[in-house]
């Protein structure tokens, strides 16, 4: 096999192997039920409680007020219809950005068609809420505030503390969906005034199909996932042990090392964000410069298409992504790319690239090498670089 | 996700490029939606023969791919010839195409049309079977529907 640079991240990240080596008994040897009183089960049990202690301690938060879900989509899904439904009687206005994942904007439109209003908050060139138009949103019926802490696409990281001050004094719920963020960058629920908080094991290094939703003392959420009294009686479903086990191992694992891991990213980041703006033309940079994830970079380069991009930089081993409209299934590029400005045709050549703490020097300066080259390719192929280079020519003759 | 034969003439695309003084160029698609196809010409006077065709593209590998393959199935064919090379055909061609990719094929077909539509305008004749071409970016056909 050749050699493969994994710098897709924020889709998803490799399990540690000692996170799989902590899930590993919790198959083969302790796999009991939790939910069964014989003492064959009470390991998992354990397990299980360990896992949310280390959770509930990352976040500054109760072990009581963690509930394990299958993942970053499940939990906004809970966290908002469950609040629209548990406040509808309060107000049905709920407020929430353009810039949000579909996990949350499909969420929104669904609760829409039941009679709920959603105000989507527009973003300024860098991809971040405006605390100040957000409160001028606030209604007397609005029960629920929705903002992601980081985006996915763009990396950039959203005014959370100031957002929570806001709801706060407006005694309006307030949700965030942390699936980027949670062990990236530090959070704490109190600090932040966050209500309810979504996360994902598989951003993490942790599992796949695991995460966890974040749910203040004394909010009356109604469950999801109707069936058995799991999780006090909030997410029916037999637990998944295992994936459990390795979201603990991986929170565990990912915050000894966070502060570490940011600075050994943002290095490479810069490093990258820097060569490719001074080496490639007609290139820019998407999201925020500085208040951005520390393994995110975003970059749309002008007469070239994303797909295009992708599938050459995977000719080399490099896996990466785009919000083009080939990769979207759509024919609109990607909703965020749209809501920070950025023109269609521009937004269709868009390349994100996720480092992660394997990622190396080395890997940075091929894929920039590699970009360089193809998107010199793809423009020599491009009739829209043909007219630009044809026009730029004309103005030259006339000056 | 694509076929062996969209995979290589997407790596290895054939007749890329430009034509000067091309007898007809057609130019399809829009930016908006992320794809563009400009196809060039050059058309034998007496015998209706396209003695060549380049072609430049903004867009996804099947759009690559569709060019591409498009040049080659009309190159050395007469211009009534050229006009049966339909989007089925090089979809066919290219041992087909995943389902969201199809107008892509469309669009190849339409930039031929295209270039021999600006071909017959400028030499004042009537193609047979041949219709306006249905997107063009100067039209900004934004809406347009495959």
């Amino acid at each position: 096999m050749k050699k493969v640079i994994y710098l897709d991240n924020a889709a998803t990240t490799k399990t540690d192997p000692k996170v799989v080596e902590a899930m590993l008994p919790y198959f083969t040897e302790h796999y009991g039920n939790p939910s069964s009183v014989y003492e064959f089960s009470t390991p998992c049990k354990e397990a299980m409680a360990h896992s949310r202690e280390i959770i509930a301690k990352a976040l500054g938060a109760d072990e009581s007020e963690i509930y394990f879900t299958n993942g970053g989509t499940e939990s906004d899904n809970w966290a908002l219809t469950a609040t629209a439904e548990a406040y509808a009687s309060k107000g049905k206005h709920i407020i929430t950005t353009k810039i949000e994942h579909h996990a949350i904007l499909h969420t929104g439109e669904y609760l829409e068609s039941r009679g709920f209003e959603v105000t989507y908050l527009p973003v300024d060139e860098y991809g971040m809420v405006s605390p100040e138009e957000l409160e001028k949103a606030i209604r007397p019926d609005t029960i629920l505030i929705s903002v992601m802490f980081a985006n996915n696409e763009i990396g950039t990281i959203e005014p959370i503390k100031e957002i929570g001050e806001i709801a706060k004094k407006h005694g309006i719920l307030f949700h965030t969906d942390a699936v980027q963020a949670f062990c990236h960058v530090p959070i704490n629920v109190d600090e932040y005034h966050i209500d309810m908080l979504s996360a994902s094991g598989h951003k993490l290094n942790g599992p796949k199909g695991v995460g966890f939703l974040y749910i203040r003392k004394g909010l009356k959420l109604r469950s999801f996932i109707h069936g058995g009294a799991q999780e006090r009686k909030r997410r029916a479903g037999t637990e998944n042990v295992p994936g459990i086990v390795g979201l603990g191992k991986a929170v565990e694992l990912a915050l000894a090392k966070m502060d570490e891991c940011a600075k050994k990213e943002t290095e490479l980041r810069d490093h990258l964000i820097s060569r490719i703006m001074a080496e490639v033309p007609y290139a820019r940079l998407n999201g925020h410069p500085t208040k951005r994830l520390s393994n995110n970079t975003n970059f749309a380069f002008q007469f070239i298409e994303g797909e295009s991009l992708l599938i050459m930089l995977d000719m080399n081993g490099i896996c990466g992504s785009s919000g083009s409209a080939c990769t979207s299934g759509s024919l609109d590029p990607s909703h965020v790319l749209l809501a920070i400005g950025l023109p269609h045709e521009i937004a269709h050549g868009s390349l994100r690239l996720t480092l992660s703490e394997e990622t190396t020097l080395e890997d940075i300066d091929f894929t920039v090498d590699c970009v360089k080259q193809i998107v010199e390719r793809l423009r020599s192929m491009s009739p829209l670089y043909e007219d630009f280079v044809r026009s730029r020519e004309k103005k030259d003759s006339k000056a | 996700m694509y076929s062996e034969k969209v995979m290589d003439h997407f790596q290895h695309p054939r007749n890329v490029g430009e034509i000067e003084d091309a007898s007809g160029v057609g130019t399809v698609g829009n930016a908006k939606c992320g794809d563009i196809m400009r196809m060039y010409l050059d058309i034998d006077d007496e015998s209706h023969i396209i003695r060549d065709c380049k072609f430049k593209t903004f867009g996804c590998g099947a759009a690559v791919a569709t060019s591409s393959m498009a040049t080659e199935m009309v190159k050395g064919k007469t211009i009534e010839e050229a006009l049966l090379v339909t989007n089925k055909a090089v979809m066919e061609a290219l041992d087909g195409l995943p389902p969201i990719k199809v107008h892509c094929s469309l669009l190849a077909e339409e930039a031929i049309h295209a270039a021999l539509w600006d071909y017959a305008e400028k030499h004042g004749i009537k193609i047979e079977g041949l219709k306006k071409p249905k997107s063009d970016i100067s039209e900004h056909d934004a809406d347009e529907e495959y």
